[in-house]
């Protein structure tokens, strides 16, 4: 308790001092955590794929459609519990600065496949009842004040026309992972309109996605898959889900390797900052740490008191961060909108931040303890005159 | 006649230190001995090498060549680690800038030797009471070092320097920083130390007036005690620096 005492008030004997190194740690590690944030927000699809669930698209690219007919024969393959399919529609609402992703599919099958995705059972029915109609994510809903009963009209891009659709359904993710900023509705209506004004697109989709009866089933299930349709004009590519969307985030790796840079400069910049601070103080107090060494203080205890004060300032900094980055996080969540679908702070970022206050505190301290322990008493006497 | 055995024995001391490629001689081959409950003040002209041989009776510089022995133990045979618990147990220093940590109250200044003890808190507390009691602060306990005169910090410096009831005091000019009055008061109560209480201090001094309370004194010239200065001729010796 004494020694606490102690450490503190060194800690505040130069109060601007201090608050401004305790400032700039919590800057530091609130835009650490920020940076992580987004870094993890990248791989929000990883963390929610399950490993029962394979996609199957087309072997040459994402973009060129497989047939609708693949579907039964992908339903009779051994270890296949349930099969469901998607076509990425690319429509725009009213501008394209509004984007989200929406995607037209199998819809009763899909929502069996993916429970996360959570309606109410009247909705769901009505959904189900009603080809023409949609469900759409909550956040997307408060973005747009959208409500059940809405009409929402889609430009199709991929798809060319105005498609009208009606909102039967807000769902909401089973936990805060799972992406609520999804538009989704049957792929019937669409094939219906393409059978009648470019029938060589019909009956084609975008991917299937393949639920297995058991995980360990993944390599023999695609495996079986891909080689049925290896001789067919559209051949498969069968991957877990995991690795379907790591497929997506490695497009972006330059972007994910710059933001990491930039977190591990920040956390180099406030090692400085605090062994600069540190530093000052041990210099300033080398006589007193003498003093401390004639009462008989050994080189640990006199390293203690200068390792101490170094981690009161960075965890005192680092909590400081950690609590501001939440609303920082909020605030940066309704700026960028449905761009980034799933961003909070996590549990892991959190202990990431306290662990670098330790370790930085830890660093920061180590040649100040060597100063402070190594001067020679007589030497460090002679600093108070 | 009852002859005291000696607490400190100084046997052949000599130390240099090294200024650029030059070896400067402090201490020559020093000799003398301290008996128990003796209060010795230590003279010379700047540079004679005193405070030198007191940081080395205190275990908190070592010499070249040379024994010293407190109460039968060689403390240049000790570690520094060793010497650290030993300087904790029988040391107990007054500086001549007091040396008080100041953002701990006079009572958590003199208590600072005390955590380095398995006394509980209370028990520490009531030591430290007492020191503070016999150096006449037990009303300034809770004042910041900067809230106390000098010639009161130098007593708070006293308290921290007996709560451990050391085997020796060693004071490095204790009145150096203080005014005539204070540095009275100090030295009185340094003589009611080693008269009431039987405590052994070694003090370096340039003062005069405060070598006269010492019972024994040596004089310093260049690093070489010189037994044959008289203690008037002394006095004079250090008026003249």
């Amino acid at each position: 308790m004494f020694l606490l005492k102690l450490l503190i008030r060194n800690a505040l004997r130069h109060k601007l001092r201090t608050f401004l190194t305790v400032l700039s740690v919590a800057v530091a590690v609130l835009a650490y955590c920020l940076l992580q944030t987004v870094i993890d927000a990248w791989y929000s699809g990883v963390r929610i794929s399950s490993s029962t669930r394979l996609i199957t698209r087309n072997a040459g690219s994402l973009i060129l459609p497989l047939p609708m007919s693949y579907r039964e024969k992908i339903r009779q393959v051994d270890g296949v519990k349930n099969v469901s399919f998607g076509v990425f529609f690319g429509g725009v609402y009213i501008d394209e600065k509004n984007f989200f992703p929406n995607f037209g599919g199998e819809v009763k099958t899909f929502l069996e496949i993916y429970p996360e995705y959570v309606l109410t059972p009247e909705d769901k029915e009505e959904f189900l009842k009603d080809k023409r109609s949609a469900i759409a994510g909550q956040k997307l809903a408060n973005q747009f004040s959208w409500k059940k009963g809405d009409k929402i009209i889609l430009k199709g891009t991929i798809y060319p026309g105005q498609w009208e659709f009606v909102i039967k359904g807000i769902y909401k993710g089973r936990d805060r992972n799972v992406d609520e900023t999804r538009f989704f509705f049957h792929w019937d209506y669409i094939n219906e309109q393409l059978k009648k004004m470019q029938s060589t697109r019909a009956d084609h989709i975008g991917f299937y996605i393949v639920e297995i009866t058991a995980p360990e089933l993944a390599a023999v299930v695609s495996e079986r898959i891909d080689s049925m349709f290896k001789n067919s004009i559209a051949q498969t590519h069968t991957e877990t889900e995991k690795a379907f969307q790591l497929g997506f985030v490695s497009m972006s790796d330059s972007i994910i390797m710059a933001l990491s840079a930039v977190s591990y400069i920040v956390i180099m910049i406030i090692l400085a900052v605090v062994a600069n601070t540190i530093n000052m103080s041990t210099r300033e107090r080398i006589g007193e740490y003498a003093v401390f060494k004639t009462l008989g203080f050994g080189g640990l205890k006199i390293g203690g008191l200068i390792l101490g004060e170094s981690l009161i300032i960075t965890t005192v900094g680092s909590m400081l961060g950690i609590v501001l980055s939440f609303p920082a996080a909020e605030a940066f969540k309704e700026k960028v909108g449905t761009t980034i679908p799933v961003f909070y702070i996590t549990g892991n970022t959190i202990l990431e931040g306290l662990f670098i206050s330790v370790i930085v505190g830890l660093l920061a301290s180590i040649i100040p303890i060597y100063r402070g322990v190594r001067t020679p008493i007589v030497e460090g006497l002679r600093r108070i005159v | 006649m009852e002859v005291t055995p000696p607490i400190v024995e100084i046997i052949d001391i000599s130390k240099s230190y090294r200024r650029g490629s030059q070896v400067v001689p402090v201490l020559k081959n020093i000799t003398f001995f301290i008996p128990q409950g003796e209060f010795i003040a230590l003279m010379g002209p700047s540079g004679s090498g005193k405070t030198t041989l007191l940081n080395i009776i205190a275990g908190i510089d070592r010499p070249d060549n040379g024994t010293i022995k407190v109460a039968g133990l060689d403390i240049t045979a000790l570690s520094e680690s060793e010497l650290a618990d030993w300087r904790a147990e029988h040391v107990g220093f007054v500086f001549q800038f007091y040396n008080l940590i100041p953002v701990l109250n006079a009572l958590e200044n003199v208590e600072l030797p005390l955590l380095l003890t398995g006394l509980s808190k209370k028990q520490r507390r009531e030591h430290c009471e007492v020191a503070l009691r016999v150096v006449g602060l037990a009303d300034r306990m809770d004042h910041y070092p900067g809230e106390l005169s000098g010639g009161q910090q130098q007593r708070v410096a006293i308290a921290r320097a007996i709560v451990t009831d050391p085997t020796i005091i060693v004071a490095d000019e204790p009145t150096g920083d203080l005014d005539r009055k204070s540095a009275e008061e100090i030295m009185e109560l340094l003589e009611r130390l080693n008269l009431e209480s039987g405590k052994t201090i070694i003090m370096v001094t340039h003062d005069p007036r405060a070598a006269k309370k010492a019972r024994t004194i040596k004089y310093l010239d260049k690093g070489v005690l010189n037994n044959d200065v008289l203690i008037e001729a002394a006095y004079k010796e250090c008026l003249k620096t």
